[in-house]
């Protein structure tokens, strides 16, 4: 059967659909314009003109080879096909990380993030929140990282049912129905090979039959009746240093991420408060819902009753208008020669202010410009390879000591016939020091409300480089 | 043991296979049947021939049997509607369970169940389910509802649903409010008209009560259900604000950008000066900051919004410049965003940095972040004056790299700066001059042309370069064609003794051997304009250009305030109206911020505009109504209030003191047009009689980026004809923040109809951008004609006339007459006796209106006291 009628008439668009078979139809498009008229024939399926409101539509995920290995819709089926557009946009960036996170088709919305070299890819169809839609799709990535330890391709084709059983609870007409992690884990069994032999022995299931405790309780995130033989609480204050500097050594711009994650393995219902030897310094926070705000206006202690086992309790700020103290200068010199096809390269690292601690696991990465076609280089520290498709070059240097400073230097080579590169080589440095939180916050108590056991606490601090970048 | 066991298939053909094992005796060779058929249907393989089979294994005791056997329900119900009805039952039954989790996963499943026949049979237990005692099913339960009446919104309605809905948000718990109001939002967003979240007082309390309770999802549903609200007064806006506040703090991102949209909203109704608004202002800093450390994804988002919330309100991000500097790892369409607000964040304090940084980027590598980033440069001199000087430099430094596409970028962005700051940097041209033959690209090319002819005078050989261009001619795009034409023509009247020949050329080349109507169009006036009359030719062609604007792509003010409405949305990533491409939004309502507490509520004015016509009254109505509605002073409250100073209607001019008369230039003055409501324009004015003559004087304010010319004005049909008796005299382009002052005389022999209010004027003024509409009200002073002194003989004998029913009564309070005599002559209405009589001073007047009208009246004064009465009777002249 094939007829044609005309759907809609809207100034010079005349749109004509003709139905091939149940539920296709192909939409054919006539333009009029001054230049003569354009007709495009779109196929698109039938739920497009019935407009549901609903948040997120569908999710393909899709490899690294631009296959889409799973497909959940939550309400109708859209064909996959709609994730042409997505791939012709992948096509256009150079790498993956730089295709746009929202991308307009005739008749969806693409929004995708990418984790782990795959792309979580959402279809949605009317005016939703973009954010809300990517938090929810990161939050899709966690609950299979928690789950199954990885978020790969291999590992969510192992446990496709789980997955889509964990899919389908969180979401439920693209309303967000349980994200929590605890929550989750009482409906649906994470898999190990423990229980997988059970079940098969006892015929059980890895679903739960009840409903999670927390689930609706104003401590969602929190399950009645944890039990520990050992109770401990620890906390990692982990900081980057996010920063760029310039050519002359200057500090462009830096600031400091930090964020508190937590172990907490206590029993029944522990409430905490954590307070800081300086908490002036925490002037932009996001907490864990748990975290109680007043407390923290009225007080700045973070007083919460915690989730069961690890996660994160505060993310943390410090502005670039606070003084973020920079651990390492690097003096670099990298030239190109006018004549002949060479340069030369000369990078020194040493401690700047490290509040006398060790800097470890230094390492240095520069992406070298396209024309240079191989380095010749001597290290007095550490080793360095050259990846001569990506054209980065990354010097491993490790432990960093102040009483003989690495250096890397020697020759670089270029394409011949090429002029000279113009743009400037940056390098990127990654380091870490244990035992100091670099912004000088600094924990100065725990105290558990509630219970009543012994309770082994901790504390520990790291600074790590972030997006620590030098310009040369 | 994986899943991947269930994709393995057997020569037999996978279909039989599963078949045989879904009937298998064995629960568990069904359970993992069940799975196998899942895990095809995951990766897109049709087996939904399965599907009695699978509704078979439905009634079980195993929940994640049954959760499986729902899945797959879900999938093929819509292609299998016969054979889904047979699922009903079971699902009837286990609405009943004793288990919530069943109960609550039953109902969620059938509304999934696209199937009109299953819909029927799904009321009775979804009622249920929405009063149930579990709040985990009522809460699941308010969803269906959004399912349900997405597949067949009358039976929902029929049922009642939307009222229990409604119920749910006083529900006690917080996670049953947050669907409901999700759901209430759902099905409002698909019936624009439909009171359904009928916000008031107490809804909103509800509602940010449970914002502190419910899940972080929940949050954002019930913030943006906020964000619709409008306040009553700026109370009641702080309030709200302060309780908000504290989600600016929350993990989520989500949930902090919906945050900011209501405070963003709300905070337009807060006083500027009010202590409240500085602390919200400082509030709103760090979690946008916070924002850009998260995912690039999220950033990207997060910097699209920051982008509107710059526009309209700099100062919350003005000292956080640094954190939009662009690093080398972030993605590229983050780098874009960053850039363009650094643009909008530079300023004369922070130029420097802003320079130094832009142009660390134009040696980077991606080509497209580097010809931003040159952009930006030339966007950064025109932005902030003092810097020009050294954005000029910067430029030509990076012109002395030879990248060719660096010294494009930057060719076409000084040719901005000249536009912008003529006869200062002329001086590198010379540099420019040199990189005449590495342009390639079209707007290159234009922007060189467009030099070299502007400063044809100064070049020496400004005729050689413009022939090179010329022998390409029919190559060369009609973007650089055009400027070609013109840039000839400028050097033929600059230097017309060497170059005939070469404007003989390009003339010829534009009209006969061009297809291009607009090339030829423009080719043919140059001709004729030299040939006929080259004095005039001179002052076209090189006449004085306005300065460029400041910033171009400055969202237009009232799509601004749109957007901001819609911060977190698509629109706000598209910077479009939701209804300009939403696929399927029947009818989105324009959202508009709120007013300012003490500033004039300009949509009214609007709404009065757009009031139908009507009918034109005979002279006899029009009598009455000046008798009923306008010489009553009861009249005076509830007349349709356009503005608070225009309140004061007709005949208010008695009511109101007699000062307000002789003080309409000073008093009346308001602001008709608010720049918001009309793309920058902002028209403000008042009515007077001067010399006879009625004048509408008016204060044109551009407070748009760009200048504006053509303005002029109609008025629709009014009560006395009133009509602009000449054309609107703004000779000159209006620049950006420039005002002028119009008169504009009026007479009164326009067209009639009779208006509500009586002195109810409509105009629509129209300027290069677009038409705008707005509504005012004349003081009535302004039609008393200046020949209203009547007769005394002719008074008295008029008085007794007029019948008792063109009479109307009533008091001034508070008014001191020493000087009214004079003061009504001068707003022409003439004292005609004067007498006392009981130790009441009686004043008698007339006046006549422009129409023919006469009014007659008696002020009577009680002497020590301050209160008149005022007998006012009219009288319509035959004529």
């Amino acid at each position: 059967m094939l007829y044609i009628k005309t759907v809609g008439a809207i100034f010079f668009r005349f749109t004509y659909g003709l139905t091939l078979y149940d539920g296709i139809y192909f939409c054919l498009r006539v333009h009029r314009s001054a230049g003569g008229s354009s007709v495009a024939l779109l196929p698109f399926w039938r739920q497009c003109w019935q407009s549901a409101a609903e948040m997120i539509h569908s999710l393909f995920l899709i490899n690294p080879t631009g296959d889409v290995f799973l497909e959940k819709h939550w309400k109708s089926v859209i064909s996959r096909s709609v994730c042409d557009y997505f791939f012709e946009a992948r096509e256009k960036a150079v790498t993956p990380e730089n295709v746009a996170p929202v991308l307009q088709t005739p008749h969806h919305y693409l929004i995708s993030i990418y984790r782990g070299k795959l792309f979580f890819l959402s279809v949605v169809q009317t005016e939703v929140s973009p954010l809300f839609v990517i938090e929810f799709l990161h939050r899709v990535a966690d609950t299979f990282q928690d789950y199954f330890g990885e978020c790969s391709e291999t590992i969510i084709n192992d446990n496709m049912v789980v997955v889509y059983e964990l899919l389908e609870e969180m979401l439920d007409n693209g309303f967000p129905l349980a994200t929590e992690s605890s929550v989750l884990k009482e409906l649906i069994k994470p898999p190990n090979i423990l229980r997988s032999v059970v079940n098969t022995l006892t015929g059980g299931s890895n679903v739960g039959s009840s409903l999670p405790t927390s689930h609706l309780s104003t401590i969602p995130w929190r399950r009645n009746g944890v039990k520990y033989t050992h109770n401990e609480a620890y906390f990692d204050v982990i900081e980057e240093i996010d920063a760029i500097v310039d050519k002359s050594g200057m500090t462009v711009f830096a600031e400091i991420q930090g964020v508190v994650e937590a172990c907490v393995r206590l029993s029944g219902m522990p409430d905490l408060t954590l307070s800081f030897v300086n908490p002036r310094l925490l002037d932009d926070v996001s907490f864990h819902p748990c975290v109680r705000f007043k407390r923290w206006e009225s007080e700045r202690v973070l007083s919460f009753i915690p989730p069961d086992g690890n996660f994160t309790l505060m993310t943390y700020h410090v502005s670039s208008q606070n003084l973020v103290s920079i651990p390492v200068y690097v003096k670099q010199n990298i030239s190109f020669f006018d004549s002949g096809s060479s340069g030369r390269m000369d990078i020194t690292v040493g401690p700047k202010q490290t509040m006398g601690k060790t800097v470890e696991g230094l390492s240095v990465t520069i992406h070298m410009p396209k024309s240079v076609l191989t380095v010749d280089l001597t290290a007095t520290q550490g080793n360095y390879t050259y990846d001569l498709t990506a054209k980065v070059l990354v010097w491993d240097i490790g432990k960093l000591n102040p009483q003989k400073l690495p250096t890397l230097q020697g020759s670089l080579s270029i394409q011949a016939g090429v002029p000279k590169p113009v743009e400037n080589p940056s390098l990127n440095i990654d380091l870490k020091i244990e035992q100091l939180a670099i912004s000088g916050i600094k924990v100065s108590r725990l105290d558990l409300f509630g219970e009543k056991y012994k309770t082994f606490k901790g504390v520990k601090y790291v600074t790590k480089a972030g997006n620590f970048q030098v310009r040369t | 043991m994986t899943d991947s066991k269930y994709f393995t298939t057997t020569k037999k053909g996978e279909i039989f296979e599963l078949k045989a094992e879904l009937n298998s005796d064995k629960k568990e060779k069904k359970k993992e049947a069940v799975k196998k058929v899942i895990a095809s249907m995951t990766v897109g393989k049709d087996v939904s021939a399965l599907f009695p089979d699978v509704v078979n294994c439905m009634q079980t005791d195993n929940l994640e049997l049954k959760k499986l056997v729902y899945l797959y329900l879900m999938n093929y119900a819509k292609s299998q509607p016969d054979m889904a009805i047979m699922a009903v039952n079971t699902f009837v039954k286990d609405c009943e369970d004793p288990n919530p989790l069943i109960r609550a996963l039953a109902v969620r499943t059938m509304g999934c169940i696209r199937v009109d026949k299953i819909t029927e049979y799904l009321c009775e237990p979804l009622r249920k389910c929405l009063k149930d005692e579990d709040p985990y099913v009522r809460k699941t339960a308010a969803v269906c509802v959004a399912k349900l009446h997405d597949i067949n919104a009358q039976l929902v309605e029929d049922q009642g649903f939307l009222d229990t809905l409604k119920d749910l948000i006083s529900d006690s718990n917080p996670m049953v409010v947050a669907n409901a109001v999700a759901a209430l939002s759902e099905i409002a967003e698909s019936h624009p008209n439909s009171n359904l979240l009928d916000l008031n007082p107490q809804t909103i309390n509800k509602l940010l009560t449970a914002l502190n309770e419910c899940t972080e999802w929940g949050q954002i549903f019930i913030l943006d259900c906020l964000a619709n609200y409008t306040p009553r007064d700026d109370r009641e806006s702080q309030s709200i604000c302060e309780r908000v506040t504290p989600r600016l703090s929350h993990a989520n991102s989500a949930v902090v950008l919906s945050a900011v949209k209501v405070l963003m909203k709300f905070m337009e109704m807060l006083p500027k000066d009010l202590d409240y608004y500085g602390t919200l202002l400082k509030k709103l800093a760090p979690p946008l900051v916070t924002l850009l450390s998260a995912e690039p994804e999220l950033q990207y988002v997060a910097l699209r919004n920051i982008n509107l919330i710059v526009q309209r309100r700099p100062e919350i991000l003005k000292h956080e410049m640094k954190v939009f500097f662009v690093k080398y790892n972030d993605p590229i369409y983050v780098k874009l965003e960053k850039l363009d607000i650094m643009i909008r964040l530079a300023s004369q304090a922070n130029i420097a940095q802003v320079l130094a940084e832009l142009k660390e980027y134009a040696t980077e590598v991606d080509v497209d972040f580097v010809r931003k980033a040159v952009r930006a440069i030339g966007r950064c001199a025109i932005k902030v004056e003092q810097s020009a000087e050294r954005c000029v430099s910067t430029l030509l430094d990076l012109i002395q790299t030879k990248v060719n596409y660096v010294v494009q970028e930057a060719i076409v962005v000084i040719k901005d700066i000249f536009r912008k700051y003529p006869n200062k940097y002329e001086s590198v041209i010379a540099t420019l001059c040199e990189n005449l033959d590495s342009l390639d690209e079209p707007e290159a090319r234009a922007a060189m042309i467009w030099i070299v002819g502007e400063y044809a005078e100064r070049i020496d050989n400004a005729d050689e370069l413009l022939e090179s261009f010329l022998e390409g001619f029919h190559d060369e795009s009609t973007q650089v064609q055009l400027q070609l034409l013109t840039a000839i023509v400028k050097l033929f009247l600059k230097k017309p003794t060497e170059t005939q020949e070469l404007v003989q050329q390009v003339l010829s080349l534009a009209t006969q051997d061009s297809d291009n109507p607009d090339l030829r169009d423009r080719g043919y006036i140059y001709w004729r304009l030299l040939s006929t009359d080259p004095v005039a030719a001179k002052e076209v062609v090189l006449a004085e250009k306005p300065l460029i604007s400041e910033e171009t792509d400055l969202i237009e003010p009232t799509l601004l305030e749109e957007l901001i409405c819609h911060i977190g949305t698509l629109a706000s990533v598209y910077h479009k109206p939701p209804s300009a491409f939403v696929e399927g939004s029947r009818g989105v309502q324009h959202k508009r911020l709120p007013a300012t507490a003490n500033s004039p509520d300009a949509s009214s004015a609007a709404a009065v505009a757009d009031a139908p016509p009507a009918v034109i009254p005979s002279q006899g109505d029009l009598l009455g109504d000046l008798l009923n509605l306008d010489l009553t002073p009861t009249t005076t409250g509830p007349t349709p209030a356009v503005s608070t100073g225009i309140q004061m209607g007709a005949m208010d001019l008695l009511g109101g003191g007699l000062d307000s008369l002789t003080m309409i230039d000073s008093v009346w003055v308001q602001v008709w047009v608010p720049a918001m409501k009309a793309k920058g324009l902002e028209i403000s004015g008042t009515f007077a009689r001067r010399a006879g003559v009625i004048q509408m004087e008016m204060t044109l304010s551009n407070k748009a980026m760009s200048v504006m010319t053509d303005f002029a004005i109609q008025f629709n049909r009014n009560s006395f004809g009133l009509a602009p008796a000449g054309p609107l005299q703004v000779l000159i382009p209006l620049s950006p923040n420039q005002s002028i002052e119009v008169t504009l005389p009026l007479n009164t022999v326009g067209p009639v109809m009779k208006m509500d209010p009586l002195s109810n004027l409509q105009v629509a003024v129209k300027n290069n951008i677009d038409v705008f509409y707005f509504s005012c009200q004349y003081p009535i002073s302004i039609l008393f004609v200046e020949d209203g002194k009547m007769e005394r003989q002719v008074f008295l004998a008029t008085w007794k006339d007029i019948p008792n029913e063109n009479e109307s009564q009533f008091q001034i309070k508070d008014c001191h007459l020493n000087a009214a005599s004079s003061k009504l002559q001068g707003s022409n209405i003439f004292t005609i006796a004067k007498r006392t009589v009981d130790g009441q001073d009686m004043l008698y007047q007339s006046m006549k209106l422009s129409n023919g009208i006469w009014v007659l009246a008696e002020l009577r004064v009680q002497a020590g006291n301050p209160n008149y009465t005022v007998t006012c009777l009219l009288w319509v002249q035959n004529t």
